[in-house]
């Protein structure tokens, strides 16, 4: 069970998250049928570090993007997202 | 056959059963220990072939004397009698064996040994399936270990988290350096070992330098958490461990109700010092009672002072059985012969009196049933016997790498040693202590026939079984594993992993490494159910949560049904009605009348601000922006591959403030979607979204009478067909909305939670004096399906589009929202899609669930989602999704229920079957 640091509260268990996505595979609803199903079913699956989309959801709630390693579960890096994060 | 020593530990006896007879242990005995003292020497019988099985190893690594311990709820399988520690009336029994023990019909598999080889059952496959039928009875009887307890578990198991600077797994003397050094560094420690008492090896060779009861105890004043009968069972990612402790041994009676805690530690570092498990050394019987690991031997004289045999043969290929010969030369034993498989010259000096025999190992042992009687060796090219009942082995030892690898860790191989040994890991976490420094035990050939040198002793493989598997072509460590099941019992191979992987090295001419090892997988020893279960075990797990006016409901006795995470009514029968009767009942009184009911748990979503508009046209795969104020819209919602996600309604209160409602079963998926949709996808939105499912309590009031009734209520004209409007009910502010699912003039009242049982009461009162009742969700089944009102988990049922349902004249035709691209691909809208359509019985009524054919023997063309019947007239109706169902009205058709034996004849009409054009709740 992996520690995410949850930018908000700190170190938390794997188990008060939930996983969404991985950023790769974000579908724009203003986009074609063509970009939508490469979103959906032709990841990347990189064998290595890519970004993916969590919520600390049975936490304070808030979404947040991690870098985190595939094989070695290494979370290199975990960034807000969520309109309180927009510059 | 008691040791010498065994008087020193006083007088006190614990009595227990074994089989039915009693035998007295001494405090601080495992069941294993005790048996030996009581000369107890076989034990159980294997799996397969019912051979007969005695005590071999000291550890949690035996595989052969599997005990089931405990009575009643109580009972636990498949206990090793060397893992559990007796206690006064302990019952304990052996397995797999009948009649008895010692006299065991099935042991005649023996005999058959050759047939039920390798690949036994894979094979049986191939053969005619009336001899697999044969064998499958034979097989179920016979094959197995213990049997699982039929009564429930009357203890309680429980979950704790833990967090720690060092953890130590193992209290042998590296663990308890490792641990000692940690706490006075300042560190906060958790020390766990598997035994009762601390000190691992030391318990077998005591060092005068080391005292690990002043340790534990220096530890423990430092701040450190010593968990004893603890098995750091699992290690998983980011230093997170699964630690299982037993309070009590298996069957005893807990006496604070728990008898296991399963810890969850996160630790900033791990320290293993798992140490070594002996290998045993394959020969013919080496699965016969009086066959045991050198180490354990040595245990059983000097920790719990019994004497396992008194003329005893010992086999090695290494230096540390030589201190097995002195500890049963000190004991009073005789050593018949000490058998050296390497070059003379090669041991250490043996005790006086014990004869050395080098380039000498076992090829067979001969015995009774609980000992031995002689042991056949290969010295030096030639056979010599040896009078004996006790045979201790050693072939090398493995260290203990199961939490290592399940760490990520990776292996060396130390040719000296013939052993893994821990390498480097990913993980925070280190080994130490004997686990990185196995003694020098060098490769011998096996010296017996093949067919009873037994390898994997839990699951019946021998080295027969392993050379059959490579002359059938399986090369690889990962299929011969499957193929004859190595290392697949409970003990995980943790005895022959590495036997076995030395024979297919052999076969295969690679070294060890080459030929490749399996996957360490937790838990390291067998974890009970009930103890992962926890406090969700008895219906705990989930919460039970109260609908607002459930107290309202209980004092109309209704049935009830569970709903999400809530209780709603199902019926509520009056004069002895079964829920059938009290259904329709209910279902005709609103149909004619009025009738309320609580739909509180519908999905809820305050939506609001300048942008909240936008956010629910992406949400929501209908147009809601043109909605006026004070009007509301049925709506749906898609998936972003187009599938119908949800549906619900939409209002709009306010200029910037919309209510979106959904089902109950999807409220928290559609709650994540929504969270997502607004934070994730477009956080630019200038809109908030709050969750209102519980905040508001919905009340439903439907019927041709339920405006007049509602009229009077509020003091007004309620809204008409799809409008909103607040209002005051019973001095309570409400939100009315005036939206219809049974098909009638309806409304849905919702109010603030906590006020919600004067606004039920007042409408209740009103609806009854009209002539109205409340109604439960088996009329509002009656009345959907009725009107042909598709709902979620039903219709809808993760494969079904807009189009499927009717629904796709209602979708946003400017496209942007959640799905629109997924629905534009061909295959959502071909035409041989299952569509929604309306069946009509034509004899009897329709079965729920068949499946719709054209003639007897075709594959089914749809399957019926909901069945009911007519509510004022008679007739069978059923709502179902039907291949090109949209183009087949008028078809006439079968559904049939095969497994129910149910048919009915039907003909496919619209989905409607009550008031298609709307006009019962139309102005």
């Amino acid at each position: 069970m992996y520690q995410i640091t949850c930018p908000h509260c700190g170190p938390r268990a794997q188990t008060e998250f939930t996983y969404e996505r991985t950023t790769d595979s974000v579908v724009d609803p203003a986009g074609d049928t063509h970009a939508a199903m490469q979103a959906l079913y032709t990841r990347a699956n990189p064998m290595g570090l890519d970004d993916e989309i969590w919520r600390h959801t049975y936490g304070c709630r808030a979404w947040m993007v991690l870098t985190r390693h595939r094989v070695t579960h290494e979370i290199r890096a975990v960034k807000a997202i969520g309109p309180e994060a927009l510059p | 056959m008691s040791g010498p020593s065994r008087s020193a530990t006083g007088d006190e006896t614990i009595p227990f059963t074994f089989d039915g007879n009693t035998y007295h242990a001494r405090p601080g005995d495992t069941l294993a220990a005790a048996l030996l003292a009581n000369g107890v020497g076989l034990v159980g019988r294997s799996f397969k072939y019912h051979r007969p099985r005695g005590i071999m190893t000291a550890g949690i690594e035996e595989p052969n004397a599997l005990v089931t311990v405990g009575t009643g709820g109580r009972t636990e399988p498949n206990t090793r009698a060397t893992d559990v520690f007796v206690y006064p009336g302990m019952v304990a029994k052996s397995q797999n064996r009948w009649p008895s023990l010692s006299f065991d019909v099935a042991s005649i598999f023996g005999l058959a040994a050759p047939a039920l080889g390798a690949g036994f059952y894979y094979k049986t496959f191939f053969g005619p399936a009336k001899h697999w039928m044969l064998y499958e009875g034979f097989i179920r009887r016979a094959a197995g270990l213990g049997n699982a307890p039929t009564e429930a578990d009357p203890d309680n198991f429980s979950h704790k988290a833990g967090f720690c600077d060092v953890l130590v797994v193992g209290a042998g003397p590296a663990g308890l350096k490792a641990a000692l050094a940690a706490a006075e560094a300042g560190k906060r420690v958790m020390l766990v070992e598997q035994d009762a008492v601390p000190g691992g090896s030391l318990l077998r060779d005591p060092d005068p330098a080391i005292d690990p009861a002043a340790m534990i105890a220096r530890i423990k004043a430092l701040g450190g958490e010593v968990l004893l009968r603890t098995t750091a069972s699992g290690y998983w990612d980011h230093n997170f461990l699964t630690l299982t402790q037993r309070l009590v041994e298996p069957g005893a009676v807990p006496p604070h109700g728990f008898a296991q805690r399963l810890w969850h530690v996160r630790a900033g570092r791990v320290i293993l010092a798992t140490g070594l498990i002996e290998r045993p050394v394959p020969f013919a019987n080496n699965d016969h009672p009086g066959v045991m690991l050198s180490q354990a031997v040595r245990s059983y004289v000097r920790r719990w002072g019994v004497l396992p045999g008194k003329r005893v043969v010992i086999a090695t290929n290494n230096d540390d059985a030589y201190l097995t010969a002195e500890a049963l030369v000190a004991a009073g034993a005789e050593v018949v012969a000490l058998l050296d498989a390497r070059a003379p010259g090669s041991g250490p000096t043996a005790p006086a009196g014990v004869q050395v025999f080098y380039d000498a190992k076992p090829a067979k042992v001969i015995g009774r049933k609980h000992a031995l009687r002689k042991v056949t060796a290969v010295i030096g090219g030639s056979e010599h016997s040896f009078d004996a009942d006790l045979i201790a082995v050693s072939g090398g030892f493995v260290p203990v790498a199961h939490l290592h690898m399940q760490a990520g860790g990776k292996l060396t191989w130390n040719e000296a040693a013939q052993a893994f040994i821990p390498g480097e890991t990913p993980q925070a976490c280190e080994t130490v202590g004997a686990a990185l420094n196995p003694p020098s035990a060098p490769a011998i050939a096996p010296a017996g026939k093949a067919k009873t040198s037994f390898v994997d002793f839990q699951n019946d493989v021998s080295l027969a079984d392993i050379d059959l598997a490579w002359q059938e072509g399986y090369r690889s460590v990962e299929h011969l594993k499957r193929y004859t099941t190595l290392g697949m019992a409970t003990d995980q191979g943790k005895t022959s992993n590495m036997v076995a992987l030395s024979r297919l090295a052999e076969k295969q001419h690679v070294t060890v490494p080459e030929a490749g090892l399996t996957t360490f997988r937790p838990p390291f020893t067998p974890v009970t159910m009930g103890l992962m279960a926890g406090a969700g075990a008895r219906n705990a797990g989930a919460h039970v949560r109260r609908i607002p006016l459930h107290s309202l409901h209980e004092a109309h006795d209704p049935i009830w049904q569970p709903l999400g995470y809530w209780f709603r009514p199902r019926a509520y029968p009056v004069n002895g009605e079964s829920l059938q009767q009290a259904a329709l009942r209910e279902a005709r009184t609103v149909r004619t009348v009025a009738g309320l009911s609580d739909v509180s748990t519908l999905g809820k979503f305050e939506v609001s601000g300048p942008d909240a508009a936008a956010l629910l046209e992406l949400v929501c795969a209908t147009t809601v922006g043109k909605l006026a104020v004070g009007r509301g819209r049925y709506t749906f919602m898609c998936r972003e591959d187009g599938f119908v996600n949800d549906d619900g309604t939409v209002w709009r209160l306010a200029e910037n403030r919309y209510l979106l409602t959904s089902s109950t079963g999807g409220a928290d998926r559609m709650a994540h979607f929504i969270s997502y949709v607004r934070n994730s996808l477009r956080p630019d939105l200038k809109c908030s979204v709050v969750n209102v499912q519980e905040h508001y309590a919905g009340i439903a009031l439907a019927g041709p009478q339920a405006r007049a009734i509602l009229a009077s209520l509020i003091g007004a004209e309620p809204p008409r067909h799809m409008g909103y409007a607040p209002g005051v009910l019973a001095g309570v502010p409400v939100h009315v909305l005036a939206a219809s699912y049974s098909g009638e003039r309806a409304f849905e009242i919702h109010v603030e939670a906590t006020h919600a049982a004067p606004v039920w009461q007042a409408i209740e009162h009103a609806t009854r004096a009209a002539g109205g009742a409340p109604y439960g969700l088996e009329a509002m089944e009656l009345l959907r399906i009725e009107k042909g009102h598709v709902v979620v988990g039903g219709e809808v049922d993760g494969r079904s589009t807009p189009h499927d349902l009717g629904l796709g004249g209602m979708l946003n035709k400017a496209g942007g929202f959640i799905g629109a691209a997924g629905l534009t691909r061909p295959a959502l809208s071909a035409p041989d899609r299952n569509n929604l359509v309306g069946l009509v019985s034509l004899d009897g009524p329709i079965p729920e669930g068949g499946m719709l054919i054209q003639r007897a023997g075709q594959s089914p063309q749809g399957h019926v989602t909901a069945a009911a019947r007519r509510i004022l007239e008679g007739g069978a109706i059923a709502l179902a999704l039907l291949q090109g169902g949209h183009k087949r009205h008028g078809e006439e058709l079968i559904v049939t229920s095969p497994t129910r034996g149910e048919k009915a004849r039907v003909r496919v009409t619209a989905p409607h079957f009550y008031d298609a054009a709307g006009e019962r709740y139309r102005d």
